[in-house]
């Protein structure tokens, strides 16, 4: 298939420009040419959500997308979440409260997650189990990642309500 | 003098030894998207393959064109049956003793079937080639009951002599494949003729399919330099894979490295060998370029090994008062186009011979007779050992259906039927030795925790208030009491296509005081870097953050079996224990000689080798690993490491009692979980945050098989559940808050008592939820109705019952 795309994407703040089929996924943009392989795909259908990325400020599967959709945006990736020495508040609960553990849905569900938290910043159980529901995990039965998130929901309000 | 600080207490806690909530090693590289997974992994040239899969589910192949295919820019090659035949690659064993085609050879046996592997220069190119094959196939009848194939004229596997033995024995049928009997079938059969009340019920688990997240995939990267050819790819067992590869292939084992890199999940799915493999590897050495195969999600459900699909008749008898004197199963296994089922040699169904479960049932036969359809191949223990989720559910069916026979109830029932305690070692009538247990305290104690009595004069009631009209929910109790077999196993009866079923761990102790040991299994999620250093840990006296924990890379690891049927811990955590405690005993000797006093007048306390009766003098596990490193001792070798290949000498059985209370919807069909009990008693805890962690991803995936998963074909052997749009998986938002606990009762044969977690919540939690929605009707006059139990099945269920007025 030939007719290539001009894309621009801007990615965890760095600005990227690449030729592109316009049937390219967005998800596979992201990790073959950008190397950024923390987004993952799992059904190719937009129910899993281990393809979930922030794109405009909104929680999108990237498996479900072109790239050409994309084109202008604005992304995070989990690769923006935090770094080595400045974990984000999520990626320290997920650990703390065992919310993982094959580490396959991980990314994804941090990004929903911090967007989630975005939403709502105090949210109830049920408002975190339904606003996670777009993302599947077979391993942990999503007790201790509901536990997880509603422990950084806790932290990120008492900090902020530190900082006022 | 030493400085007896920090005190003992301290120092043990420092380890992170056995029983403590270790945080998780691998968790910063996971929630940071810096994991490794096989399509995470690029290498220079690297191309990708693609298949052309059958749409029909029987079929013969006319003829195949690969003319467009190969014009398309990008395209490098198209393999077929016929460019595999030369290398006798056309067909590959199973791990059932059966073969399997590779790629189709004449005719296909179900839908998604293999045809031909595209390779290109990029994913979307292969897919577009794939696109352009051509194949003209002419329709066969097809056979997707077991029942009518073992009846039917039509041939299924026309490369097989229908007189001619199959790899279990003598075949009755050109559709079928092996009979396994176990037990004693006249004894049996008079207990049955005899005995006061006799319950007879088919039991069917349906198909369904592990579905990991991370779907199958590999690397093959051939150098032709070196003669070398490295496969990364999604294996549960690593060792195994190179074995395999080698046989089939005619490379040297030596030239064959095989990595398992981060998995995402496997649940059983990943201890197959695929034809993607096969065919990525030969693609690599005709290029010589590196080829990736990644499955997407609908070959994943269509193709890679299935699971469970077992129909099981039953008969179990007992007298008046509830004994039961003894129990029957016929089972007929359908297992597809190929007996691929992923058993030990010896037992072609698995260990379903565990089926009188926690019961002291004097008299038992089981039958087994495996059978080929039109469907996919596999059979593999998805998140339970060998078919032991199959035996589980059969036996707490039937005995919720001698309850009914008897009038009885099934907490009862259970209760005067359990092995007591000082009754293990136990063997059971259908030839296992159970190694330990305590199944009446654990059972008191769940039925004590949810209020049992309480529950079911609730449950009386609201019977009562739906005659009377004033509700429209029922209240169900699903009780379970199972017991597991895994940690396979014993040498001496397990084995894999030859391969005794030991495992392996390898230590060597770093001259500062910190280590790194391999195994010869791989983590799928269970945590293995976190928790086989908390083994080690507790062993060795250093403390398990300085332990590195590797696994998966054949060039560097142990040889080992592999990571399925919850034997990790039940056999590489006993390599891990007994490696340690020869580390242990070298270091005993270069204590002694560093405190000049003999052998025996040094003793082990947590982290150093104390002097008998004067605590302050010792040295400590990092001393002594600088040691020896540094002093010539005589008689013993410098350095510090040792190896364990463990050979069980038993397998180990873990237990549990599970509670589910359900309210059910009798006009929608839909239900919800009030509450779950799950107590678990997998002996020596090891790590308690990581077995409630496995407690509850076990009991959702229990949940998703008993509420709604199914691998559905209809008549023409069409998949009609291959993708999540129809293949369930639940939700957080369908998915309940899990009550665990536990009891402990070590097993008497491990080195650390230890007796594995990961599947009992699947093995467990399917009879809890399916038995839960049975007992909300059993007001109603319901025996049996087979899963999976979606809102429509249970709107059935409450129809035919005339429940809809």
């Amino acid at each position: 298939m030939s007719g290539k795309m001009q894309i621009k994407l801007k990615v965890n703040g760095e600005d990227h420009e690449f030729l592109a089929e316009p049937r390219e996924l967005l998800v596979h943009a992201l990790r073959e040419r950008l190397n950024l392989t923390g987004s993952h795909v799992g059904c190719e259908t937009g129910h899993c959500g281990v393809c979930t990325v922030t794109l405009n400020g909104k929680s999108v599967k990237s498996c479900t997308m072109f790239v050409a959709q994309a084109d202008g945006a604005e992304l995070t990736t989990v690769e923006g979440m935090g770094s080595p020495d400045n974990l984000h508040v999520l990626q320290e609960a997920f650990r703390e409260h065992h919310g993982l553990q094959c580490g396959y849905c991980t990314p994804g569900m941090i990004m929903r997650a911090a967007k989630l938290l975005e939403e709502i910043p105090n949210p109830t159980e049920e408002q975190v189990r339904f606003g996670m529901a777009g993302n599947l995990c077979r391993c942990t039965g999503y007790q201790n990642i509901v536990k997880s998130i509603m422990a950084a929901a806790s932290e990120m309000n008492s900090a902020k309500e530190a900082a006022q | 003098m030493n400085d007896m600080t920090p005190d003992r207490n301290e120092r043990q806690a420092n380890l992170k030894g056995l029983g403590s909530s270790r945080k998780r090693v691998e968790d910063l590289r996971f929630t940071q998207g810096k994991g490794n997974y096989v399509d995470d992994i690029k290498l220079e040239g690297m191309l990708h393959g693609d298949f052309v899969r059958s749409p029909y589910a029987h079929a013969r192949i006319k003829s195949i064109n690969t003319d467009a295919a190969m014009a398309l820019d990008g395209v490098l090659a198209v393999l077929t049956a016929k460019d595999l035949e030369p290398l006798g690659l056309h067909w590959m064993p199973t791990l059932a003793g059966d073969k399997q085609m590779v790629l189709a050879d004449g005719k296909v046996l179900f839908q998604g079937q293999e045809v031909a592997y595209v390779v290109a220069k990029d994913r979307y190119i292969a897919a577009d080639g794939a696109e352009l094959v051509e194949v003209e196939y002419e329709e066969l009848p097809v056979l997707v009951d077991p029942f009518e194939a073992l009846k039917s004229d039509v041939v299924l596997r026309e490369d097989l002599d229908p007189k001619a033995d199959g790899a279990h024995g003598p075949r009755k049928h050109h559709n079928h494949i092996f009979t396994w009997e176990v037990g004693e079938k006249e004894a049996t059969e008079q207990v049955l003729d005899s005995s006061d009340v006799v319950a007879e019920e088919m039991v069917y688990y349906h198909r369904t399919h592990p579905c990991p997240l991370e779907t199958c995939g590999c690397v093959a990267s051939m150098d032709k330099v070196n003669g070398k050819l490295t496969l990364y790819g999604t294996f549960q067992a690593p060792h195994a894979i190179r074995t395999v590869v080698s046989l089939i292939s005619g490379l040297e084992e030596h030239n064959i490295r095989v990595i398992s890199p981060d998995i995402g999940g496997g649940f059983g799915n990943k201890v197959g060998a695929y034809p993607g493999y096969v065919c990525s590897v030969v693609a690599s050495i005709v290029t010589g370029l590196p080829v990736k195969w990644v499955e997407d999600r609908m070959e994943n459900l269509m193709t890679t090994a299935f699971a469970r699909d077992y129909w099981m008749k039953g008969k179990i008898s007992a007298t008046k008062e509830g004994k039961i004197t003894g129990l029957w199963c016929h089972t007929t296994a359908d297992h597809g186009g190929f007996d691929a089922c992923a058993d030990p040699t010896k037992f072609p169904a698995g260990f379903m011979n565990i089926c009188t479960g926690s019961y002291d049932i004097p008299t038992a036969y089981l039958a087994v007779d495996g059978v080929y359809t039109n469907k996919a191949p596999g059979g593999v223990a998805y998140r339970c050992s060998f078919r032991v989720t199959e035996a589980a559910y059969f036996i707490e069916r039937m005995i919720e259906v001698l309850a009914i026979e008897l009038n009885m109830d099934a907490a009862e029932l259970r209760r005067i039927n359990f092995i007591k305690q000082d009754q293990f070692p136990y063997t059971s009538a259908l030839g296992w030795e159970y190694d330990s247990g305590d199944y009446h305290t654990a059972w008191d104690k769940a039925l004590v925790a949810v209020g049992y009595d309480d529950l079911r004069k609730e449950q009386a009631q609201r019977v009562e208030d739906f005659k009377a009209g004033k509700t429209r929910k029922l209240l169900g109790i699903g009780l379970t009491h199972f017991t597991e077999i895994v940690g396979a196993g014993p040498v001496k009866n397990c084995d894999i296509l030859g391969l005794g079923m030991f495992d392996s761990c390898e230590i060597r102790i770093h001259p500062t005081g910190s280590a790194i040991a391999r195994l010869g299994t791989i983590s799928q999620g269970q945590g293995h870097a976190t928790t086989f250093a908390q083994i080690l840990a507790s062993e060795i006296g250093l403390p398990a953050d300085s332990i590195t924990i590797e696994e998966g890379d054949t060039d560097t690891a142990p040889y080992g079996l592999g990571t399925y049927g919850s034997r990790s811990t039940p056999v590489a955590g006993a390599a891990t224990a007994m490696a340690g405690r020869k580390i242990r005993a070298k270091a005993q000797m270069i204590a002694a000689y560093m405190l000049e006093v003999h052998d025996d007048d040094v003793e082990f306390d947590v982290d150093r080798f104390v002097v008998k009766g004067a605590p302050e003098r010792f040295k400590t596990m990092k001393e002594i690993a600088f040691a020896a490193y540094n002093q010539a001792i005589p008689g013993i070798e410098p350095g510090l490491e040792a190896v364990s290949y463990y050979d069980p000498p038993n397998m180990t059985y873990p237990f549990g009692a599970y509670i589910c209370v359900m309210e059910i919807d009798v006009d929608t069909g839909e239900h919800e979980i009030r509450q779950f009990y799950a107590l678990d008693d997998c002996g020596t805890r090891i790590n308690p945050m990581i077995i409630e962690g496995q407690v509850h991803g076990g009991l959702t995936e229990a949940l998703a098989i008993a509420m709604g998963q199914e691998i559905a074909y209809d008549n023409m052997g069409n998949v009609k559940t291959g993708t999540l749009m129809d293949f369930f998986l639940p939700t957080a938002w369908e998915t309940p808050n899990y009550t665990t606990d536990h009891t402990t009762t070590p097993s008497p044969h491990h080195p650390i008592g230890a007796k594995g977690v990961g599947e009992s919540p699947n093995v467990g939690g399917v009879p809890a939820f399916s038995n839960a929605v049975h007992d909300a009707f059993r007001a109603f006059g319901l025996r049996q109705v087979h899963m999976p139990h979606d809102h429509w099945r249970i709107w059935k269920t409450a129809n035919d019952l005339g429940l809809h007025g």
